[in-house]
C-alpha cells in the first residue's frame, strides 16, 4: 500500500517536473520511479515514519492552521525588528511533546522552528529545548497550544506523558 | 479578469517584499546569531510564501504554478531542518547565546533531564 | 510588478550579504549563506517570471536541494573538522577510553 503510494507520488512528480511527454522520456521515467521504490524498499524506510499516509487527509486544514500562526508570529517579529529599541528578550526553554509518533514529533519540531520567534534547538527524548525571540513566546509554548493542534492533526487527541522515548 | 489577477497579485507581493527587507534588516540587526536565525525564518517563511503565491496567481493554472508549490515545498520542509542543524551546531560549537532569561532547567512534571542537544531530531 | 519582486529580492540579498562579510562567528556566516541561498530561489523565479522565461524554476529547485546540502556539509566539517566522520565511530572509541 505504502509502495504504491510512493509510486503513484514519484510517477506524478516526475510527470509534473519533466513537461516532455515523448515515449522515450516516459519510459525513462517508469524505469527512474521502479528504482526507487527499489532502493528504498531495501532501505526498509517505506514504513510508518517514511511514508505517513494516514496524516496526509488533515495535513491541508494543519496547514492553514500553521499559516495563520506564521503569519501572526511574523507579523510580530517584524514589529520587533523595525523598533528602533529592538525590545527583544532572548529565553531558553523547554517544552514537551506529547506526540506518539516520530512523525507527530517531528511536525511539532519543525512547526515550532518555522513559526518565526521560535527555534528547537534539540530534542532529547521527547523534551524540546526551545530559543524564543521574545518571553512572550516562550510562554506561549509552554501553555501548549500547539502541542494539542497537532495532537490532534496526529489523531491522539488527549495529551498524554506516558509516551515511550 | 487580468485585472483582478494583478491586483491579488500585488497584494501579495508588496508585503512579501516588505517581510523580506524587514528580516534581512533583521539580520543585521539583532545581537547574536540565535536571535539572527528568527529574523532568518521571517524570510524564509512569510516573505517567501507571499512572494511565490503572487507568482502563482501570476502563472495560472500551469506546469509553472506546480513548479512554483514545489519550491514552496522545499522551502518549508528543508528550511527548519537547517536552521535546526545549525542551531544544534552553534550550541555544541559553545556559541553563548544572548540571554533575558534561562528556563532550560525548568520542571516538567517527571521529565528526562538530558543535554541539549544530545540526539538527532527524526528528519519528516 | 516583477521589478518591485526581483529589486526587493535584491535589497535583501545585499544585506544577507552584509551579514556575510561581517561575521563575526563562522554560524553566522552559513546562516547568511543559508539566507543567501533562499533569496536566490525567490531571485531565480522573479527574475524568470520577468523575462518570461520560466524555465528559471528548474534551476532555482536544483539550487535549493543544492543549499540545503551545502549548509550541512559546512556544519558538518566544523563541527568534527571531517566531512566522513562517523557518530557511530566517536561512541566507539570513548567506551575503550
Amino acid at each position: 500500500m505504502r509502495t504504491l503510494v510512493l509510486a503513484i507520488a514519484l510517477a506524478a512528480f516526475w510527470l509534473a517536473l519533466s513537461g516532455h511527454y515523448t515515449p522515450f522520456l516516459l519510459s525513462i521515467g517508469i524505469l527512474c520511479v521502479l528504482i526507487t521504490v527499489l532502493v528504498a524498499q531495501r532501505m526498509s524506510i517505506v514504513d510508518k515514519e517514511g511514508q505517513p499516509i494516514e496524516l496526509f487527509a488533515a495535513a491541508p486544514a494543519y496547514w492553514l492552521w500553521l499559516f495563520i500562526e506564521i503569519a501572526k508570529s511574523a507579523w510580530s517579529v517584524s514589529l520587533i525588528i523595525l523598533d528602533p529599541r529592538l525590545p527583544i528578550s532572548p529565553t531558553f526553554t523547554r517544552v514537551r511533546a506529547s506526540q506518539k509518533t516520530a512523525a507527530g514529533m517531528a511536525t511539532y519540531a519543525n512547526s515550532i522552528t518555522l513559526t518565526p520567534g521560535t527555534i528547537t534547538t534539540g530534542v532529547t527524548g521527547d523534551v524540546f529545548d526551545v530559543h524564543a525571540l521574545v518571553k512572550a513566546g516562550a510562554d506561549d509554548l509552554e501553555a501548549g497550544g500547539m502541542d494539542r493542534r497537532i495532537c490532534q492533526f496526529e489523531g491522539t487527541a488527549t495529551p498524554t506523558s506516558e509516551r515511550k522515548a | 479578469m487580468e485585472m483582478i489577477a494583478d491586483a491579488i497579485s500585488w497584494c501579495l507581493i508588496v508585503p512579501g517584499c516588505f517581510f523580506l527587507v524587514t528580516g534581512a534588516l533583521g539580520l543585521l540587526r539583532m545581537p547574536d546569531v540565535y536571535t539572527r536565525m528568527h529574523a532568518a525564518s521571517v524570510i524564509e517563511t512569510l516573505g517567501a510564501t507571499l512572494l511565490v503565491l503572487g507568482l502563482i496567481v501570476q502563472a495560472g493554472l500551469t506546469l509553472v504554478a506546480l513548479k512554483l508549490v514545489f519550491v514552496l515545498a522545499l522551502l518549508f520542509f528543508f528550511g527548519p531542518v537547517a536552521s535546526h542543524a545549525l542551531a544544534q551546531a552553534a550550541l555544541h560549537a559553545d556559541v553563548k547565546p544572548v540571554l533575558a532569561e534561562d528556563r532550560r532547567s525548568r520542571n516538567l512534571d517527571s521529565g528526562p533531564t538530558g543535554l541539549a542537544g544530545s540526539k538527532e531530531e527524526p528528519s519528516p | 510588478m516583477f521589478y518591485v519582486a526581483t529589486g526587493a529580492v535584491l535589497a535583501a540579498l545585499m544585506l544577507a550579504v552584509i551579514r556575510a562579510i561581517r561575521g563575526p562567528t563562522v554560524f553566522d556566516r552559513v546562516l547568511a549563506s543559508n539566507t543567501i541561498g533562499t533569496l536566490a530561489i525567490l531571485l531565480l523565479a522573479s527574475y524568470g517570471f520577468l523575462t518570461d522565461r520560466p524555465e528559471f524554476l528548474d534551476i532555482g529547485l536544483t539550487y535549493g536541494l543544492l543549499n540545503l546540502i551545502g549548509t550541512f556539509a559546512v556544519l558538518k566539517f566544523f563541527r568534527h573538522g571531517d566531512l566522513a566522520h562517523d557518530i557511530a565511530e566517536d561512541q566507539e572509541k570513548s567506551r575503550w577510553k
